[in-house]
């Protein structure tokens, strides 16, 4: 993670640091496979080290599963309405490829980015939740996890048509078409638009990086399949031009080699940071569904309210016998009136914030992947250069 | 095979256009908004092209003739004696990215491919693109401008069928020909009868196989596809008839390049007249009565009717052969010769799979290239798009950042292509030596069939002095003799006298054959030493010096962003 970023948020990463200084580092490591059959599941430890008070010792560990991760994740969603949270890595993958050592690492570094991201969050770094997932006892967790899903778990379908109210509304704005009950700022406008296409550019760009992992690999196979083959022609051969076939197939497939471990970081130092981006975006774009959401209860509420402003003088005019009851229903609703508003003003306020804190994080997430993608290429292309090179002098020795 | 070279290539060249449109500029225009939008007027026109064609990085194919590298030369056969060999396509380091220059220059472009290796001595002076300053000898054969024509014989069926021709035209400097530069028109049958004639009267050597008949419809025979398909493989068998020493100087091909108007070579009959003579003529073939036929005829392998009887005595005698039956005179005894044959047999098949792998070898290379260019396009696209709509400092700076990367991606992927068109020339020699084996295949065929042929006469003869035998041993218990008798004996000898001198014929065409074999051989083996060194060298040079530009683009990003690197990096 960004010493840069961890320095503005309040808790250091480095155990290293002072002890006065206060510091929260946690990794996720070690992912086992437990369970058997259709049952099976990996969990992995959470290694806490930390000097806050709230927290037991200088060193906790637990275990962890990937649902306990959504569950940490669902329970923020829903208390930090406005901010960002650093997005899961995907649910479920194709069955068979769920245990691959691949997807497994993958993982692994993807839900360590998503623990170190919110214990250095100013504000989600606070969460109660976090505590109880980095502290509690698994059973504990357990019991937990099974209640979220219960109660709290958004069904797929409010969120998507949540969505699809969103988009249409931007699309309609776009348009310039006018709808009730939606915010008239044009800078929101602005980044809701940018927001929906940023995320169709990245995912093309995404996709296309991870074909060109796959490329990768299957260089590397045709080079090994390549080399075989003239050392297979080469024994037929004689003397120079047998032996210049054979040294060539052998070299051919030490870069075969080379090329699939390339492939891999490839994998992990680009595609991964590429999809992650993506990830980020969708969250956005959820937290800008939940802003649509509070301003419309706002907009409701204060329209319920006017219209209960009206009724109350009304009845108080008739000296009515349910004033005192429309009174404090009235009342009651200004509260929840002013409460909306209230909560709708914190998501403005908290999302000012995270967008541009997201989009200097993203300008140094990207910076690091570019930079690593074009170090690894560079990397790769010099060990091939040299692999090759190292042969022409073999191969005018077999010539002469 | 061939087609998808050409589509390979094609794709591979034609998308330069597409490329080149992407202005390369080095970042020193600055990533505000408005110096930004200059640049991207270029990427604008990749976008604009984007959304019509299917794919960016493969536009339509263009005409073979207006990109001068479509133009098929699969042969290396560059007997163009202006074509001076300079030698700095093979030097030693510092860097061969400034050794391997761009390609798209049609002269070096041909030259990259046939790399000569000065210090390399070639035996035979006539062989291809290796041995540039040994003979000055040079002959350039180009296929060209295919044409319907009319058949105008008494067909019965109303509505003549049409053929193609196409112009053969012949440069050269080789004296035996008359002039130095003409052109004859000829059609497909006609390089079917130059094949046949060649293959009777150079039996044994490894002549080159001439493109397949099709058996398609008359539809599709007449479709621009096919005739520009047939073209190339026309040329590429001419190319290789003048590139073979023995046969550039042949007869049959001198007449078919230069007679103008009908190819005055025998052509090859219908079997069914030949049947109908065939009976007539045969025993007088191999009795030699009359003398009709020549023995060097007889010498000739027998094919269809005409040789029916022939052809079923030749078939007795190879299963006595295979059974033992009479132990026969003369057995392939030539140890060596056999060993040579495993050899080849298994040299083709190894060349058969590396051949395969080449194939996917070059597949691989170019996915590599078009998936980069792809990548590289999606960023660009995305840089656009953080640019224009840019709020922050920080989506600028990424912006910025995005555009190296995008920039060197498209870069790499020019590379990679280049470097496979090269590499696709490369490896040709491995498919071009399979379709050697054919010829090879052919020239050990000429020599089995010629000892059959001795082989029979030689059987012949034996129950033919049996007979004579017989006849004398009973003619002498008459006394006086039997007048029928004897003159039976008497045409007996005569018989036997024609079958020795046509077995002496035989036994000397097939020592010529094998001594046709053997130099073949020698000169197959030579060629292949030099050609294949060419194409490892080749090979691996290309490797290296595209693998260093491609080092070098990249390891320019890696500075430019190296201060977002990690110390856990």
């Amino acid at each position: 993670m960004d010493q840069q970023q961890r320095s503005s948020s309040g808790y250091s990463h480095s155990p290293r640091s002072p002890s006065s200084q206060p510091y929260l580092s946690v990794s996720v490591t070690d992912p086992v496979k437990l369970g058997n059959g259709v049952q099976a599941y990996i969990s992995y430890r959470v290694i806490t080290k930390t000097n806050l008070p709230d927290y037991q010792g200088p060193e906790k560990i637990v275990i962890r599963r990937y649902s306990d991760f959504v569950w940490l994740h669902d329970r923020l969603f829903e208390k930090y309405k406005g901010v960002f949270i650093p997005p899961l890595p995907e649910k479920s993958a194709v069955e068979k490829f769920r245990f691959s050592a691949e997807f497994i690492e993958m993982r692994r570094q993807a839900l360590d980015v998503f623990v170190n991201r919110i214990a250095s969050h100013q504000e989600l770094q606070k969460s109660e939740d976090l505590k109880t997932f980095l502290q509690a006892e698994e059973e504990t967790m357990e019991r937990l996890r099974a209640h979220e899903s219960s109660y709290f778990k958004k069904k797929p379908a409010d969120l998507l048509q949540i969505f699809k109210d969103v988009q249409s509304r931007v699309s309609d704005v776009v348009l310039g078409k006018e709808k009730p009950v939606e915010e008239s700022n044009p800078d929101y406008e602005k980044l809701k638009h940018y927001i929906f296409e940023l995320e169709n550019h990245l995912a093309e760009a995404q996709k296309h990086a991870y074909r060109l992992v796959k490329r990768h690999r299957e260089l590397g196979q045709s080079l090994s399949d390549f080399g075989k083959a003239a050392k297979l022609l080469g024994a037929c051969e004689a003397d120079g031009l047998g032996k210049a076939l054979t040294e060539l197939g052998a070299k051919s497939e030490t870069l075969s080699i080379r090329l699939q471990k390339e492939a891999h970081q490839l994998l992990m130092n680009f595609e991964e940071p590429l999809k992650d981006y993506v990830r980020a975006v969708q969250s956005i774009k959820a937290t800008i569904a939940e802003r649509a959401n509070a301003f419309r209860q706002q907009c409701e509420l204060a329209e319920t309210m006017k219209l209960k402003e009206i009724n109350l003088d009304k009845l108080m005019l008739t000296r009515s016998d349910r004033v005192g009851e429309a009174e404090i229903e009235y009342r009651e609703l200004k509260e929840d009136s002013e409460e909306a508003a209230r909560r709708f003003e914190s998501i403005v306020r908290l999302m000012n914030e995270e967008i541009v804190r997201f989009q200097d994080q993203k300008m140094i997430d990207m910076g690091r992947a570019f930079h690593e993608f074009a170090k690894g290429q560079a990397r790769l292309a010099n060990n091939i250069a040299d692999a090759w090179r190292s042969l022409l002098p073999k191969l005018e020795a077999c010539f002469t | 095979m061939m087609g998808s070279e050409n589509e390979a290539e094609s794709q591979l060249f034609a998308s330069r256009e597409e490329m080149e449109n992407l202005v390369l500029d080095e970042p020193s225009d600055n990533p505000n908004g408005n110096g930004g939008s200059k640049s991207f007027s270029d990427y604008r026109s990749v976008m604009s092209s984007l959304a019509d064609t299917h794919h960016p990085l493969s536009p339509p194919l263009t005409p073979a003739d207006s990109d001068p590298l479509l133009a098929p030369q699969p042969y290396r056969d560059l007997r163009n004696p202006s074509l001076s060999h300079d030698n700095n396509s093979y030097i030693e380091p510092p860097a061969y990215a400034d050794v391997i220059f761009s390609p798209f220059d049609e002269n070096t472009g041909s030259e990259i491919n046939g790399i000569d290796s000065p210090g390399r001595s070639s035996d035979s002076s006539l062989s291809l693109s290796r041995s540039p300053s040994s003979s000055s000898d040079y002959i350039k054969i180009t296929v060209s401008n295919p044409q319907k024509e009319q058949e105008t014989s008494n067909s019965l069926v109303p509505g003549a069928s049409t053929y193609v021709t196409y112009l053969i035209t012949t440069r050269t400097n080789i004296p035996e020909f008359n002039g130095s530069e003409f052109g004859v028109r000829r059609r497909f049958k006609d390089v079917v009868t130059l094949s046949d004639r060649l293959a009777e009267a150079y039996r044994g050597f490894f002549i080159p196989p001439r493109p397949d008949k099709s058996v398609v419809e008359s539809q599709v025979m007449q479709k621009q596809e096919f005739v520009e398909q047939r073209r190339v493989a026309l040329e590429k068998y001419l190319r290789r008839l003048a590139a073979h020493p023995i046969i550039r100087n042949s007869d049959e091909l001198k007449v078919f390049l230069q007679v103008q108007g009908k190819l005055p070579l025998a052509t090859s009959t219908d079997v069914a007249s030949r049947m109908l003579d065939g009976a007539v003529n045969l025993p007088k073939q191999l009795f030699g009565e009359g003398s009709t036929v020549a023995p060097q005829d007889v010498v000739q392998p027998a094919k269809g009717g005409r040789d029916l009887l022939r052809l079923f005595k030749e078939l007795k005698q190879s299963v006595s052969n295979d059974w033992g039956g009479s132990r026969p005179p003369v057995v392939e005894e030539d140890k060596e010769f056999l060993e040579k044959k495993e050899k080849m047999n298994e040299f083709e098949l190894q060349l058969s799979n590396a051949s395969q792998q080449a194939e996917s070898l070059v597949k691989a290379q170019q996915d590599m290239g078009e998936t980069m260019g792809e990548l590289g396009l999606a960023f660009i696209k995305l840089t656009k798009f953080e640019t224009e709509e840019a709020m922050f400092e920080s989506q600028r700076v990424r912006a910025g950042d995005m555009k190296n990367v995008a920039t060197a991606a498209v870069k790499a992927s020019r590379f990679y292509r280049e470097l496979n068109a090269q590499t696709v020339k490369h490896f040709d020699t491995l498919h071009e030596y399979l379709g050697l084996m054919l010829s090879v295949h052919g020239a050990f065929a000429d020599r089995s069939s010629a000892l059959l042929t001795v082989q029979t006469l030689l059987s012949e003869l034996s129950s033919l002095h049996t007979r004579a035998e017989k006849l004398e041993a009973a003619s002498s218990k008459i006394f006086g003799g039997d007048k029928s008798r004897i003159r039976r004996i008497e045409e007996l000898k005569e018989t036997i006298r024609a079958t020795e001198d046509a077995k002496s014929v035989a036994v000397r065409e097939y020592e010529r054959i094998k001594e046709n074999n053997r130099t073949e051989l020698e000169r197959m083996e030579a060629e292949k030493h030099a050609d294949f060194s060419n194409m490892l060298k080749g090979f691996v040079l290309n490797q290296v010096g595209y693998a260093e530009k491609i080092a070098n683009v990249w390891a320019k990003v890696a500075e430019e962003t190296s201060g977002y690197a990690t110390d856990s990096a």
